[in-house]
């Protein structure tokens, strides 16, 4: 379970507010408009940017002061997403330790890891010479090998064509799936939404309403949430 | 890993500071006290000012014409001149002056061709020859820094004023003006800061009550009177005004570091007229000339005298590069620390030998360890020390921005996969600083190589870099095995600087 208790944000005059509660295993998106603090709210989660006020609680346990790496939580962001000097089977070893001491077994399991995500054979390639579809699946594969309970999305697919997101995003429930995972994911993209995550949580008005269901608010919309959906 | 760097990047500077300030120190305990300038210190602060100033006004005017041809023009070999423009920074001072004294000098070229006319021949010496020196040195500089400033500005620009039918005196108002508005201030001030601190020029070229630098009046006041007071008090002097210089520098804008991407030319419509046309060709041949010559005639000297140089100069070569590259490990130590590390404080130490007097931080190093070791065999260690923290602002100059793009691009990635310490240094940091690392090695390689400094304080009749002894060989009217020496020097520092950089650019794939 994911809490986020009387958070606080604040940035110049930005200001959030999100009071809630995320069910284990559950799968959320984040929906609003832009500049209502969605990527904003993950970098709180994920330990990059530090909360006014409130705490982040990950099965009751306070998560404000750890730093991001010891967080239980994988993360995606828009880009930037793998280190292009790495070759992918380095990259997908970071996952399972960040000095990349790595036994034959390990290896194995980064095997497997890219076999999952259907990169079998391209462990010795680097990330430039990958298309973007792929580069995703690196990091997915990573995500596998560090089994975080909790994974954010920070629109990493947003770069990629309508089909190619929608079998990411399938990718990621099955990742999420087998995982046992609870996925939060920022989406500006209702189709995306309805796809993957049965509960949304709203961005308006300065607030993060807590999650409801992603049919039911689509068909209807709160104002802001319509102005933003153009309908 | 925040606190272990932290403290290393602490270690780094307070060593840093130590070298620059804490030498100085040691130098006024010793003299007991610095004294107060006399009349030839104030004179020799008012030559090294004027020639610093002479030197980066006339580097960067006459860069201007000579950036422009080249932003506007294309023409075969084009490349390989941009290139060899930045040769002079790193090309050896003494061999520079030898390429001058080639051309220039009483019995140069130059003053060949003046007296078949019946001209009298030009004294190459004093604030002239001093002044020259420098421009050629830091003109190529001057040159690629401006190119960069216009070939920064967009391409959709000129083709904008060519739509609107700019003439070139519109395009001169409304483009390159503001271009170099804003970026000229900073190059002549960092010219007039390398220039401020010259030794090796003043030594060669200058000399006497009139021609004569403050690091020169240093060396003086050490070698010939061994009066440490006074050089204590020329090298705060020179402290002052170096730091004035530098603070004011660090207010200007310069651009990116040592351009990248040179090699476009974006299309002009503006220079298709055959007066601009001559105007241009003239400037690139006028630099060509400028640059080349010296150089050729060097080589054109030396080269084949280089096997047959004597046995003390092979000698001497060795010990310069076993300075040479314990200098650049050491700077490199240094740099690292500091340019990750990052924070004003750390960034000010690290420019601080910008505006210190290498032969003091030299002499303090010796006053220091007197008492554990005997003088001529600290000769060579303390050397590589001194060029190491002489090339530290250099380094720094290359290092800090990637560090800082690094940490722009890579950084969440590397904290949300825990990824710290020793694997982030070896799986991050060092992997993509790869190229201004190797920049910045091959560049103190180099300048360790051919610097002519504390050395020639210090060194014994029998040990000596190859600088000193090409110095050595010039004073004493050995001019073929002068030339031949120079022709070494000026191999092993280009080649020092190509491996390095060299290294660092393989296995850039990504």
């Amino acid at each position: 379970m994911l809490q986020l208790e009387n958070v606080t944000v604040t940035q110049d005059d930005f200001r959030l507010a999100a009071d809630l509660t995320i069910r284990e295993g559950a799968r959320v998106a984040v929906i609003g408009p832009s500049g209502a603090g969605k990527s904003t709210l993950l970098s709180v989660i994920a330990g990059f940017y530090p909360p006014a006020s409130g705490r982040v609680l990950w099965q009751d346990r306070d998560l404000t002061d750890l730093p991001p790496g010891d967080r239980p939580l994988s993360i995606l962001f828009q880009d930037q997403n793998l280190f292009p000097h790495l070759t992918v089977a380095e990259n997908v070893g970071l996952g399972i330790r960040s000095d990349l001491r790595l036994s034959p077994e390990d290896r194995g399991r980064v095997a497997e890891a890219l076999e999952r995500v259907g990169l079998s054979g391209m462990g010795d390639r680097r990330p430039g010479t990958l298309s973007g579809g792929q580069q995703s699946r690196v990091a997915l594969a990573r995500v596998l090998l560090r089994a975080r309970p909790l994974m954010l999305l920070d629109e990493p697919f947003d770069a990629l064509g309508p089909a190619l997101r929608a079998e990411m995003l399938d990718l990621v429930a099955e990742i999420a799936g087998a995982m046992g995972a609870t996925v939060l994911m920022v989406s500006h993209n209702p189709a995306d939404a309805l796809r993957i995550a049965p509960e949304t949580i709203l961005l308006a008005d300065g607030r993060a309403h807590p999650p409801r269901g992603t049919a039911e608010l689509l068909e209807n919309p709160p104002p802001a949430l319509a102005a933003y959906l153009g309908k | 890993m925040p606190s272990r760097l932290t403290l290393m990047a602490g270690g780094a500077a307070a060593f840093v500071a130590l070298l620059t300030l804490g030498t100085l120190a040691a130098v006024i305990a010793r003299a007991g006290g610095a004294g107060w300038p006399g009349v030839a210190d104030w004179a020799a602060l008012r030559f090294t000012v004027l020639q610093a100033a002479l030197s980066a006004f006339l580097s960067v005017a006459c860069a201007i014409p000579v950036a422009r041809a080249l932003a506007r023009r294309r023409f075969p070999g084009r490349g390989i001149f941009i290139t060899l423009l930045g040769a002079p920074f790193i090309l050896p001072v003494i061999v520079a002056v030898m390429g001058l004294l080639a051309i220039f000098g009483r019995s140069g070229a130059l003053n060949g061709i003046l007296g078949a006319f019946g001209v009298e021949p030009l004294s190459v010496y004093g604030l002239k020859g001093v002044v020259l020196a420098h421009v050629f040195i830091n003109l190529p500089l001057a040159v690629r820094l401006i190119l960069q400033g216009w070939l920064a500005i967009p391409a959709e620009r000129f083709r904008l004023a060519a739509a609107l039918g700019f003439g070139p005196r519109d395009i001169a108002r409304h483009l390159e003006r503001p271009m170099l508005r804003e970026v000229v201030p900073g190059i002549a001030v960092t010219i007039f800061l390398i220039c401020l601190t010259s030794f090796a020029v003043a030594l060669t070229l200058g000399g006497g009550p009139k021609a004569t630098t403050i690091e020169l009046a240093i060396f003086q006041a050490f070698r010939f009177d061994f009066d440490l007071g006074r050089a204590a008090m020329l090298a705060a002097m020179q402290l002052v005004i170096c730091a004035a210089t530098a603070a004011l520098a660090a207010r200007l804008s310069l651009p990116p570091a040592f351009g990248a991407g040179l090699d476009l030319a974006a299309q002009h419509w503006d220079a298709a007229s055959p007066l601009s046309r001559l105007a241009d060709a003239a400037a690139i041949g006028l630099a060509a000339l400028l640059l080349l010559a010296p150089l050729a005639a060097v080589i054109a000297a030396g080269l084949p005298g280089v096997f047959r140089l004597p046995l003390a100069v092979w000698q001497s070569a060795l010990w310069s590069v076993a300075v040479s590259l314990a200098a650049t490990a050491l700077a490199l130590l240094l740099a690292l620390p500091i340019a990750l590390g990052r924070g004003r404080v750390l960034e000010i130490t690290g420019m601080l030998p910008l505006a210190t007097s290498a032969l003091v931080v030299g002499t303090g190093l010796f006053l220091i360890l007197r008492p554990v070791a005997s003088p001529a065999s600290l000769a060579m260690p303390v050397t590589a020390l001194v060029n190491a923290v002489m090339a530290l602002p250099f380094c720094l100059r290359a290092l800090i921005p990637a560090a800082r793009q690094v940490e722009a691009d890579y950084a969440r990635l590397a904290d949300s996969l825990g990824l710290t310490g020793l694997a982030r240094l070896r799986y991050l940091t060092l992997p993509r600083l790869r190229r201004p690392l190797g920049f910045a090695a091959g560049l103190t390689a180099a300048m360790s190589m051919g610097d002519l400094g504390v050395v020639a304080l210090f060194a014994d009749p029998d040990r000596a870099t190859l600088p000193l002894q090409l110095y050595r060989l010039m004073s004493a009217y050995r001019m073929e095995d002068a030339a031949a020496a120079a022709v070494l020097l000026m191999a092993l520092s280009f080649a020092l600087f190509w491996l390095f950089d060299r290294g660092g650019r393989t296995d850039a794939a990504a």
